[in-house]
């Protein structure tokens, strides 16, 4: 069941890549690479199909119209819902996450049909989010507090087929004291852009969850340094 | 100027002493300080302190300042120019900076991007030049296809000339339902934000410099003033060599802008070139300064597109870098921007890397496979790189932090 190669898709640079979401990518393929593991990234722009066998698919933020698209151009391919389907992992940041969901706001506020990837909804908040996040993540997914930047106007409510990503301790996320959510091996976030980098953890767990074994551990001494740096910033003492 | 009603007169005049006191008082060069007061005091300022002036705005996500310091010193060859030189670039700064020059016929003012409707509608700029627009510190700017569509929007049907830049898709969208336009093929480097239409969302073919959308009307204009990379053609088919003082490839683009503006206030490319080429820095830019034996030459970059430029100007390998990361408000509290940047151009340098994010750089220069060495401050890198020359690139309060510790250069 193991496998040592792996396929990253990054779906729709070019609607949803605003803001360093590149550093999922880059993260993922380099502590793949530092366990021995083989990493194949195709970048998929919104004029080709989604391809079914990748193993991780990646989605960033994007503004409003990008979003849109991006969400009407991905029902209408249906390859990241089989991938889905086919027990695929996917990663999904601020509007990318908001698409995950069964609806999310446009550009006036007006309900627009996201993928339906979990059972969550979005609207237009009254004020947007902007700084530091902080929360813990539900225990079952045995990974330590996430720290990250958010940046987004949204407001989403959970249904009762996910769970929250994490309870936040700082920031806003979905706005009701949760962040993020996910279920299965589909996970989204209110953190924007590379969050990954600040979270080593979690995104072995994304690869743990491909690979199906426990990897070695690697030095995280930046990336260790830069959270620990984060978090006794925004965290009460 | 004389003519102005007596509060106005009081407000503009009051405004240049709280400058002043602002300046006296240490904090900076002074120019939004005052301006505010003015404002404050006279809302309708902006418009009289305009009346009766050539007028010129300058946006862009990049090059803003250097372009706003070209055309002005364009524009000296035929007068005194209003401008706001310390890239003060809001309202504010802009009623501080005519202000200061009540009885000077041309004004040349930079303008934030979200101020040109506004800037416009007060000041009826008969030039507006638009040059670029790619992501740039989200946390406070806005999103650039909102931005482009305030512009279109503003300019639609506005009785002002748009000189822009017809390599970005999105400026080019953004100009395009102005009534006169100049379209300038400036080069566009960064590519990131325009892989699609922002007329109907569909896919952008790019080839060179060309570019149009496969799924409906929206294709490249037909460039009047063309750059190919040292040369200028104007378009009456006339080709100039540039020689610019200012390095790299952006600069170049901001020229080619400042010669297109020029000539649209009756200015021959013989009367600009020599003024452009005086120019050796810009508020600090490009300046280099000597310190124990070091020549430090300072580049300023606060966004991915910037830093593409900042590259281009590099010493060549194994030439030593030192960059310096703050987030402090003016330059974006999110160092998210980092991940945008294609730090493996500098591999095989010796990289110094400071500021106060920077562990964020480290953990991004790391991912990128290049050798660095974390220093407390620039003094630390210049004290360990040896005698000889230390490119540094710095963002917004880094760069400006840098600036004040060796030595105010304009
Ligand atoms: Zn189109």
């Amino acid at each position: 069941m193991s496998s040592d190669r792996i396929k990253i898709v990054w779906i729709y640079p070019d609607l949803l890549s605003t803001y360093g979401d590149q550093g999922n990518v880059i993260v993922l393929e380099r502590r793949a690479a530092l366990r021995g593991i083989f990493t194949d990234t195709v970048h998929v722009r919104s004029d080709e199909s989604v391809p079914v066998d990748g193993d991780i698919y990646l989605m960033g933020g994007g503004e409003d119209r990008p979003q849109i698209l991006a969400a009407q151009r991905l029902r209408n391919d249906g390859g990241l819902h089989r991938a889905v389907e086919y027990g695929s992992v996917v990663f999904a940041v601020c509007a990318g996450y908001q698409l995950l969901g069964t609806e999310f706001g446009g550009e006036e506020g007006q309900p627009v049909a996201g993928l339906g990837l979990l059972d969550m909804r979005s609207g237009r908040g009254q004020k947007r989010s902007v700084g530091e996040i902080a929360g813990d993540v539900d225990p079952a997914l045995g990974v330590p507090m996430i720290t990250g930047f958010e940046n987004h106007q949204g407001i989403t409510r959970l249904g009762p087929g996910v769970r929250p990503l994490a309870k936040t301790r700082v920031g806003v996320g979905n706005g009701d004291g949760t962040e993020g959510a996910y279920r299965g091996h589909v996970v989204g976030t209110y953190m924007h852009g590379p969050a990954l980098v600040r979270n080593p953890a979690l995104a072995d767990l994304l690869l743990r969850w491909v690979v199906g074994r426990e990897l070695e551990r690697i030095d995280d001494s930046w990336a260790g340094r830069l959270r620990e740096e984060r978090l006794a910033t925004v965290l009460p003492a | 100027m004389s003519d102005l009603p007596v509060r106005a007169q009081l407000a503009a005049a009051l405004g240049r002493t709280a400058s002043k006191m602002s300046r006296l008082a240490g904090r900076g060069d002074g120019s939004v300080i005052g301006g505010r007061v003015g404002l404050a005091l006279d809302p309708e300022l902006l418009r009289r302190l305009a009346a009766d002036r050539r007028l010129v705005l300058v946006s862009a996500t990049n090059g803003k300042t250097t372009t706003t310091r070209l055309i002005a010193s364009a524009l000296r060859v035929r007068g005194d120019v209003a401008t706001n030189a310390f890239g003060a670039n809001m309202p504010s700064g802009h009623v501080l900076a005519l202000a200061q020059a009540p009885t000077a016929p041309y004004a040349v003012l930079e303008c934030d991007e979200k101020y040109v409707p506004m800037v416009l509608a007060e000041t009826g700029a008969g030039i507006v030049a638009l040059m670029n627009l790619s992501r740039d510190q989200m946390d406070r700017a806005a999103e650039i296809w909102l931005l482009a569509g305030k512009w279109r929007k503003a300019l639609d049907g506005a009785a002002t000339h748009v000189v822009a830049n017809c390599d970005d898709p999105l400026v080019t969208w953004g100009a395009g339902a102005a009534k006169s336009v100049t379209w300038v093929s400036a080069g566009q480097h960064w590519r990131e934000d325009s892989w699609c239409c922002p007329e109907c969302g569909g896919p952008l073919d790019r080839e060179g410099v060309h570019w149009k959308c496969r799924e409906c009307h929206f294709a490249r204009p037909k460039p009047d003033w063309i750059l190919h990379a040292d040369r200028i053609t104007t378009p009456r088919g006339r080709t100039y060599e540039l020689s610019l003082q200012l390095p790299g490839r952006a600069n170049r683009s901001n020229a080619v802008i400042a010669l297109a503006v020029a000539a649209q206030l009756g200015l021959e490319p013989e009367e600009v070139l020599p003024r452009l080429a005086e120019v050796t820095s810009v508020a600090g830019r490009y300046t280099t300064v000597e310190h124990q034996g070091r020549q430090l030459r300072l580049l300023l970059a606060k966004n991915p597109a910037g830093w593409l430029e900042a590259f281009d100007v590099l010493a060549p390998p194994p030439g030593p870098v030192a960059l310096s990361i703050n987030a402090q408000g003016p330059d974006g509290r999110d160092t998210s921007w980092l991940w945008d940047v294609d730090y493996r151009v500098l591999r095989g340098r010796p990289v110094w890397a400071t500021g106060e994010r920077r562990l964020d750089l480290a953990a991004r220069l790391e991912a990128a496979d290049v050798r660095f060495t974390i220093v407390e401050d620039i003094d630390e890198a210049i004290m360990a790189v040896g005698p000889g020359r230390l490119d540094v690139i710095a963002n917004y309060t880094a760069f400006q932090q840098i600036r004040t510790r060796y030595g105010r250069v304009v």
